[in-house]
């Protein structure tokens, strides 16, 4: 290996990146918008939800009743109907997510110690809001009932849970550590893959592999100028998530940044492997696309809990770095991990790393096929 | 500069080298010999396999059968160390156009280990011989085609291998550029270095030391230019300015008489120059072909050529 020659293919290579628009809109731009649009756009949580109240009691109860929906900050009552009717335009236009009926003998039937019923109808098109939605309307009405009820009855199993790592239960804290593995993934995706495959499409590879250049050394030379740019990224998305979007950073910056270069090497020579494979940017842009960004995003419990998919496609994400990266991120960000914890995590980040490297030079052939 | 093994006289000598793609025989079964320090021409028309020659050369591509050594080395088994002593510049342009011109030196003298004391010098050598000097700075795709060409040369020869093999360098480059480019081929092989160079201009051959034809994958003739028209060219050339070339080139043909375009005028080859010179204006004048001038001419290569080849 020669350090001379490495320097001469990293900085070329730099050089190109710095003159393409393209790739310099991808390497720094795509992280800030991806940020920007999962820190505000897109959010899973659920507040004030629309609400639409239809009381036909009218009374002091009823209207106490329909402020305890307000309180707990869930929903928004925004109108008030007269008649049955008039709650179906809400619904259907989706003006209202949330229907509440309150019969004529509510307040008597409290009063006498009966059992009040109120309807509350829920739009369930959007199967999420409205499991949320059900779960906050039935603990209104039992706090309601118990307060009615007095202090006198105390239920035999008092639950009180504490969330823990994430006590606010906030979708942004829980999305953005996990989105800096996506965002590398896109880098190495659409970057790397196109960085051998180029040269042959534009016939500058004939000249290059005349020379005594090593495959080694081509494709570290390759790589250092991508994993630069891919660490640039992971310190700015560090630092948006922590200054911009507040999501607390407990554990060691350090072992973040290690463990974050280790998935890069990792990732980057697999794009160069697909490069490689692909011969031409088309195919190997799109196999890339396939086998490293959409898996990174879908099956790396990102957004979507591992736990939760089918069996099968569990397995599979074993095969995935980026799973291993987002428990990575996750951990560190939110739980203060340590390498005690995870690593067998960055175990098999390494593992991967070196493997898809020694294909990389094993695949490259300094030969026209 | 890496030593050569041994200090036979060859610097390319293979033996049968062939390579097939499917069914499609590239390069049949050839055996060349090129001496150090040699312009050496390898001919022919496009398609005829000289750039799959030179690559197999190279150590680019593989042969599918044959031997021999490219600098003492084997050509099947060395392709590594054949590359640390060649330059080569590929048919199609192969720097990298959103590099300057100084950048694009920059990396190949990395890459080829220029020695750090060299490296000025050499730099300023080839921007000298480009004559890129004052147009460092400027992006190479917005180079001029005759000077896109003398920076590759300069690329290729960086770092002064003993033989450069240059696959089509001056195709698509004007004549003064095509001129100025040989001169440089010259000097280098004055300096000591072996040039193996392919061209389908045959209007070059004469600036070659010595000359292989290949067509079809085969060679049909070798030798040095003056070997070459004598052995091959002992019937006469007559050449005939006409108004009308393509009318007349069917005519000639539909006669049976041997002719070929070249340019504005037509070359027919004859074993009597005396008889077709009275013959040929009489039937071309018949059909309504005025003849303006006939001449007997020293044959070119590319006359030589066309007849190998109808040989063949």
């Amino acid at each position: 290996m020669n350090i001379l020659r490495i320097k001469a293919i990293a900085k070329k290579e730099f050089i190109q990146i710095w003159r393409d628009p393209f790739s310099l809109a991808m390497a720094f731009l795509m992280p800030v918008i991806l940020l920007f649009i999962y820190g505000y756009a897109i959010t899973f949580d659920i507040d004030k939800i629309r609400t639409v109240v239809f009381d036909m009691d009218k009374s002091s109860l009823s209207r106490e009743f329909i402020n305890q929906f307000h309180e707990s900050g869930y929903f928004r009552v925004n109108s008030y109907v007269e008649s049955y009717k008039a709650i179906d335009p809400y619904l259907d236009s989706g003006r209202a997510r949330v229907a509440v009926v309150i019969p004529e003998n509510f307040s008597k039937n409290i009063r006498k110690g009966y059992n009040a019923q109120v309807e509350v109808l829920i739009d369930g098109s959007d199967s999420n809001t409205a499991t949320i939605a059900q779960g906050y309307t039935l603990a209104i009405a039992e706090g309601f009932s118990q307060r009615m009820r007095g202090t006198r009855v105390t239920p035999l199993i008092d639950s009180r849970s504490r969330v823990w790592y994430n006590n606010e239960l906030k979708s942004r804290n829980f999305i953005i550590p996990g989105l800096i593995a996506i965002v590398m993934a896109v880098i190495i995706a659409l970057l790397s893959s196109l960085t051998i495959a180029r040269e042959w499409d534009r016939g500058t590879m004939e000249q290059l592999i005349s020379t005594p250049v090593k495959t080694p050394e081509l494709i570290l030379g390759k790589l250092i100028p991508y994993f630069l740019i891919g660490f640039a990224d992971t310190i700015l998305t560090i630092l948006m998530s922590t200054l911009l979007f507040n999501v607390p950073l407990r554990g060691s910056i350090m072992l973040l940044l290690g463990l974050s270069g280790i998935f890069l090497f990792g990732g980057l020579s697999f794009g160069i492997l697909m490069s490689i494979v692909g011969k031409t940017q088309l195919a190997a842009s799109q196999a890339a696309l396939l086998t490293s960004f959409l898996p990174a995003f879908l099956l790396s419990g990102f957004i979507f809990s591992i736990s939760n998919i089918p069996k099968p496609l569990q397995i599979v994400t074993y095969l995935i770095p980026a799973r291993y990266f987002v428990t990575i991120l996750k951990g560190i960000f939110l739980k203060g991990s340590t390498l005690k914890v995870l690593w067998v995590e960055a175990l098999l980040l390494t593992l991967f790393a070196v493997i898809v490297f020694t294909a990389a030079n094993r695949k490259f052939r300094k030969r026209i096929e | 500069m890496m030593g050569n093994r041994n200090f036979n006289n060859l610097a390319v000598d293979v033996t049968d080298l062939r390579r097939t793609f499917g069914d499609f025989v590239a390069v049949d079964n050839i055996s060349l010999s090129v001496k150090r320090g040699e312009i050496f021409g390898f001919l022919g028309p496009n398609g005829a396999g000289k750039s799959t020659t030179i690559r197999m050369l190279c150590g680019l591509l593989m042969p599918t059968g044959g031997i021999g050594t490219v600098g003492g080395f084997d050509i099947n088994k060395e392709s590594e160390s054949i590359k640390q002593i060649i330059g080569y510049m590929s048919q199609k342009f192969s720097l990298y156009d959103n590099l300057t011109v100084e950048e694009n030196i920059n990396f190949f003298g990395g890459v080829y280990n220029v020695p750090k004391e060299k490296k000025t010098e050499r730099k300023e050598w080839v921007l000298n011989m480009a004559g890129l000097t004052e147009e460092r700075n400027a992006l190479t795709r917005n180079l001029a085609a005759g000077f896109k060409q003398r920076l590759a040369l300069g690329c290729a020869i960086l770092h002064e291998p003993h033989i450069i093999f240059l696959d089509e360098p001056t195709s698509g480059v004007d004549p003064i550029s095509r001129r100025n480019f040989w001169n440089l081929i010259n000097e280098m092989s004055q300096a000591g270095t072996t040039v193996f160079v392919t061209t389908h201009y045959m209007d070059e051959a004469d600036y070659c030391d010595r000359l292989a034809l290949i067509y079809r994958g085969k060679i049909i003739a070798e030798g040095t230019p003056t070997e070459l028209r004598k052995k091959y060219m002992t019937r006469d050339v007559l050449e005939v300015n006409v108004d009308k070339v393509v009318e007349a080139f069917n005519i000639l043909s539909f006669h049976k008489i041997d002719a070929a375009i070249f340019g504005s005028t037509l070359h027919v080859v004859t074993d009597d120059a005396e008889t077709s010179r009275e013959h040929i204006p009489k039937t071309l004048r018949e059909s309504g072909v005025t003849v303006k001038g006939i001449e007997k001419i020293p044959p070119s290569l590319e006359d030589v050529f066309v007849t190998l080849i109808e040989v063949s």
